[in-house]
């Protein structure tokens, strides 16, 4: 290992983290995972759940990749539900509460059980930098410097973390460890700029506390799958969540105690996320509102503690006392750990390249709520990226960059390290342009592929994959290739399904694109069907069904990926460009985008500028050619 | 294309004509193409058929004795001189693109200095000096539009920045049209974006309390919106008479002075012009420009009953070539009482529509505006000579007007849109109904989705902004989210 103590360093044992550890070691490098705690690897300080719109697609992706998210929840949840089934294919969405304990627990199995991967518990307080500018190691405190190749820092909130409840505040990470305080000097000194971000937790409540005949139960489904192509379907025997609401009271309580409420007195200064609004906000913002939803949500099986999802809050704990009673079912509640906000200082994500190495410093990596996202979904998918691109780094290798159109994870890096984030940055399917394209159910058709070429996907699996997609390819092709008659019988028999008679012969593929028409109904006039598992029905289904939407969206995919291939080089002097505005120089100076199509999805690069930079690249291109001094 | 066709374009279009105002195209210009005063590296660019040469004069080899010829590729180091008095003015790296592979399609030479306003533009001094013209603000690109190396779109975009910088008589005289393309356009896109942020609301945040987006209501917005893009997009044809111009057939009688009227309008002898009936047996055209309209003149051979199969061959084409037409002007001649052939053109052309030129003002009077009116069908009378050049302005504000109107069947809340422009307006429009259609047909909220930001993007194609974000913060400013 030529002086190394690891080939890859990753600091932090959050979802970022483990998933950078796992696939750096998959992929065959030697990694040591650095962390304060081993208990709080895979810890869930927030929401017990994983999923839900955008999300999933996310741990699906991470799946199909040879991630472990994915297989992780599948193990360890306590409820799963299918959201948005009636709202078309592109979004339909499986979410899990999770037992965290059980959560972390195998997923600290899984680590212990990787060859190549080593855990350790220290306080990395340095980032050590060789002659030539790329990182070499970290610093410890408990042992110095340590050495490797490259190095992953995935310290979620913990860098500058400062923990607000009403008006005392103290420096702590999420889960009650020292924040790391060193560490943001260190990246800072590098030259990595720093913003800082906010977010808030619910109070958790004792469950024997609570009544529950007040409120609206919210069951699990049985599910023919769950999040990993590899596992099976739910289970029946799932635990419950409850949804009760507010009530004028508790808002008058919260507009009461605004005075000492941290988020409007001043005290906190970072940017929290529009989509995870404290109670105190929504109070404030919709004064119109009588009610607003809260789910008690259990944390772990058999257990004790609810999380109260919806009342995230920063108000002093007396305050938040008196709120939680004033809600129907929550009269005699008894509070375990009251709701906090916590600020943190997070990378200003357009100090990254697509591969996640950071632009002034080769070698050092960021994955994770670092990079200024929230969430477990959004870490985890970055923690895999990063990790696949350390070791494609010191291999020599070129970086692994997903497509917009490729991929939801594509999407979350692309929108990170173009434009950057000004809150933390949550995935929803509205960010997506191609999101017919990157369903939950074609996952492992887009990506398997490439997890198996990287060598993070296991022989076994692989061949599963090529079975399955042969299932899928081969009844499309059936479908579309077996037509039945215009005659009275088939009238009869599509009568019977309830759908209008054929004027011609019709292909069943063209039939199936009927809306009222689905695949099971078919059956009565498609004898020789065969049998199918109902991932692989799922997939031929959406596909035929939607066929003409997803011939228009990849459309749309051609028309933007001509922009996509008219590379910019990386060393333009934005400066030297006739016809560009101002903003658009400086924008463009500090991203330094791959292509043009990169170049237009920054903000304040407007279209006019599009087309400058088109007619330099396209006058530029003889200039280049010929230029023996490198002008 | 040959280098010789790039720099004197065909002019076949009304819109070309329209940029080439005012400019020779094939003299050499030059100016400094990096920002003053901002440090770094400047480049001052000359291109033209003397590029080389001009740049060939001014460079020394670096001991600043010997002048360097530069070849078409080279890039080679030397010393910017002062072309009378040999003073040594930068150090550049002179590289030379031969035509037709330039961007501009012509010979260009690029001196790429130290940058900083006084060597820069001492070195612009001095090719100037040696003859090239200082070119206008946007003119490059002008030029590389003109000789087919970049297209409309791509030079409007580039054109109007460099405009709205330094150019701002012209654009001052434009505002009124644009703000109202984009004002409009921007008011409509709000209203799509407002649509598909309640779709993405509850396709996002399915277990929170935004409510279930209602079917019918957004069929109906998508259909309204859609009906105001295509007013929108009428309103824009009527300004796109400014771009892409009108043809108008000068129709009359033999000798009336149709070719002199059409040279008047041109301004320039461009048809033969004699006392002898028939003169014109081939239709004469070309392009000028009326208040800004570009309008395309069509001088035709005289129009009678005649038994001469030659000319009756004429007149069958003139007959054509008033079909073809947008508009027409009739020619009388004043001096000699209205006929029979004259009513009877008249009346051919009222089906057109446009003006009547009573012509030969400068002699005697024989016809009066009263005689002419009850044949005229609501064509506006002009008195005009040919000859004096009197009453020709007239005619010209006269055409425009009806050239304006009449195109596009409308005269109120005129828009001005390119081509480009109009087809965004377009597909946005179709794109919306498509949606409401999936929605009627029972297609899912998603795939409404993906057309309403098809819509979307070609709206955007207009106002030049992107609309995901804008998405995002109409959801989170109208609905509680946040579990
Ligand atoms: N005095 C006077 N003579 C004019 C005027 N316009 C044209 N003429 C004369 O009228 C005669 C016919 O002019 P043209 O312009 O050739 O007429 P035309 O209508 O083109 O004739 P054809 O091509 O033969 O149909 C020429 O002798 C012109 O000089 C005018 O405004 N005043
Ligand atoms: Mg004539």
């Amino acid at each position: 290992m030529g002086g190394h103590d690891a080939d890859i360093i990753v600091v932090g044992g959050g979802h970022a983290g483990c998933e950078a550890a796992l696939a750096c070691a998959r992929m065959g490098a030697s990694v040591l995972l650095l962390t304060l705690g081993w208990d709080t690897v895979a810890a869930m300080p927030c929401n017990p759940s994983i999923g839900g719109p955008g999300k999933a697609q996310l741990v699906r992706e991470i799946d199909a990749l040879g991630g472990e998210m994915a297989r992780n929840i599948d193990a360890t949840y306590l409820q799963m539900r299918l959201l948005n089934t009636g709202k078309g294919p592109a979004v339909r969405s499986l979410r899990a509460q999770a037992d965290k304990a059980a959560y972390g627990a195998r997923m600290r199995e899984v680590l212990r059980r990787e060859r190549n991967l080593a855990v350790e518990v220290a306080h990395v307080v340095g980032v050590e930098v060789g002659a030539d500018g790329s990182a070499r190691g970290v610093v410890t405190r408990e042992r110095g410097p340590v050495r490797a190749a490259a190095v992953i820092i995935a310290t979620g909130t913990y860098l500058g973390g400062t923990i607000h409840v009403g008006d005392r505040s103290w420096s702590s990470g999420p889960q009650g460890q020292p924040a790391a305080e060193e560490l943001g000097h260190a990246l800072a000194k590098l030259g990595l700029r720093l913003a800082r971000f906010k977010t808030g937790t619910s109070p958790r409540v004792r469950k024997d506390s609570v009544d529950v005949s007040k409120m609206q139960e919210q069951r699990g489904e049985v599910l023919p799958f769950g999040f990993s192509f590899e596992t099976g379907g739910t289970r029946p025997d799932q635990e419950l969540c409850w949804l009760t609401y507010t009530t004028p009271r508790t808002h008058e309580i919260i507009r009461a105690n605004l005075g000492r409420a941290p988020l409007y007195t001043g005290a906190i200064t970072g940017r929290g996320p529009r989509y995870c609004p404290s109670i105190e906000t929504k109070v404030v913002q919709f004064p119109a509102r009588e009610r607003h939803q809260v789910f008690l949500e259990p944390e772990t099986r058999n257990g004790d503690v609810m999380y109260l999802g919806g009342l995230s809050t920063s108000l002093p704990a007396d305050v938040q006392e008196e709120m939680v009673h004033s809600v129907p079912g929550l009269e005699d509640a008894e509070i375990v750990r009251p709701g906090y906000a916590i600020e943190y200082d997070c990378l200003v994500p357009t100090e990254l390249l697509p591969s996640l190495e950071t632009k002034k410093v080769p070698g050092l990596f960021a994955a994770g709520q670092i990079n200024g996202t929230s969430g477990y979904e959004e870490a985890a998918s970055q923690g895999l990226i990063a990790g696949i691109n350390a070791v494609l780094k010191i291999r020599g290798k070129e970086p692994f960059v997903l497509e917009r159109s490729e991929a939801y994870i594509g999407v979350l890096i692309d929108d990170l390290v173009t434009k950057g984030t000004c809150e933390p940055y949550r995935m929803m399917t509205s960010r997506a342009e191609y999101r017919l394209t990157l369903r939950q159910d074609n996952a492992d058709l887009r990506l398997t592929e490439k997890g198996h070429g990287l060598g993070l996907v296991p022989e076994e699996r692989y061949e599963r994959f090529l079975a399955r997609r042969r299932l899928v390819r081969d009844e499309i092709e059936r479908l579309t290739g077996t037509v039945v008659p215009g005659d009275a019988e088939t009238a009869r028999m599509l009568a019977a399904i309830g759908t209008a008679p054929l004027q011609a012969e019709t292909s069943l593929g063209d039939l199936l694109a009927r809306p009222e028409v689905t695949y099971e109904k078919l059956a009565a006039i498609d004898p020789g069907r065969p049998v199918l598992p109902q991932d692989v029905v799922q997939v031929v289904e959406i596909e035929l069904k939607y066929a003409g939407y997803i011939r228009k969206q990849r459309g749309q995919i051609e028309r933007a990926r001509r922009l996509e291939s008219r590379l910019l080089p990386l060393h333009v002097d934005y400066w030297s460009i006739a016809g560009l505005s101002r903003e658009a120089r400086e924008k463009l100076s500090d991203i330094r985008p791959r292509s043009i199509g990169q170049a237009a999805r920054i903000s304040g690069v407007s279209p006019a500028d599009i087309m400058a930079l088109l007619a330099y690249v396209e006058s530029g291109r003889h200039r280049g050619e010929d230029s023996e001094l490198g002008v | 294309m040959k280098v010789g066709q790039a720099r004197t374009p065909k002019l076949t279009r009304g819109r070309e004509r329209v940029y080439m105002q005012g400019y020779a195209e094939n003299d050499t210009i030059a100016a400094i193409s990096t920002p003053l005063g901002e440090g770094g590296i400047g480049i001052v660019r000359i291109s033209g058929p003397r590029a080389l040469e001009i740049a060939s004069r001014l460079f020394r080899d670096p001991s600043g004795k010997r002048h360097r010829t530069l070849k078409p590729w080279g890039l080679r180091y030397g010393i910017v001189v002062d072309p009378e008095t040999g003073e040594e003015i930068d150090e550049a790296l002179a590289s030379a693109m031969p035509a037709p592979h330039s961007f501009t399609r012509e010979d260009v030479v690029e001196f790429s200095c130290h940058g900083g306003i006084g060597p820069l533009s001492r070195v612009l001094d001095a090719v100037l000096k040696c003859g090239a013209r200082l070119a206008q603000p946007g003119e490059f690109t002008r030029r590389a539009f003109l000789s087919g190396r970049i297209d409309l779109a791509q030079a409007e975009a580039v054109i109007e920045i460099v405009r709205a910088r330094t150019d701002s008589a012209r654009r001052l005289a434009l505002a009124n049209l644009r703000g109202g393309l984009s004002a409009a356009v921007v008011s409509i896109r709000d209203d799509v974006v407002a649509l598909l942020a309640e779709l993405e609301a509850a396709v996002d945040f399915p277990e929170d309390d935004v409510g279930e987006p209602d079917h019918a209501a957004i069929t109906r917005q998508a259909r309204e919106t859609a009906s105001r893009l295509r007013g929108l997009a009428a309103r824009a044809r009527c300004g796109r008479v400014y771009r892409d111009g009108v043809t108008v057939a000068i129709v009359g009688r033999p000798n009336v002075g149709k070719s002199s009227l059409l040279n008047a309008l041109l301004g320039r002898s461009r048809a033969i012009v004699t006392d002898v009936p028939g003169t014109t047996r081939d239709a004469v055209e070309d392009w000028t420009n009326m208040r800004g309209v570009p309008v395309r003149l069509v001088d035709t051979a005289g129009l009678r009953e005649t038994d001469d199969p030659v000319e009756r061959l004429g007149v069958e084409r003139t007959r054509e070539r008033l079909d073809e037409a947008d508009l027409a002007i009739v020619v009388i001649d004043g001096s000699e009482p209205l006929s029979d052939g004259d009513v009877a053109v008249l009346r051919r052309a009222s089906g057109k529509g446009g003006a009547v030129a009573l012509n030969k003002s400068d002699l005697p009077p024989k016809v009066s505006e009263s005689d002419v009116v009850p044949h005229a069908a609501g064509m506006p009378v002009v008195r005009v000579s040919a000859k004096a050049g009197a009453g020709i302005g007239s005619l010209e504000g006269t055409i425009a007007r009806l050239a304006v109107g009449r195109v596009a069947g409308v005269s109120e809340g005129m828009v001005m849109a390119t081509a480009r422009q109009q087809e965004a307006l377009e597909r946005a429009a179709a794109a919306l109904d498509e949606a409401a259609r999936g929605v009627d047909g029972g297609a899912p909220l998603d795939l409404a989705a993906i057309d309403i930001r098809e819509a979307l993007f070609w709206l955007d194609q207009i106002t030049g902004r992107s609309a995901s974000d804008e998405v995002l913060d109409k959801i989170f400013s109208e609905f509680c989210i946040g579990k």
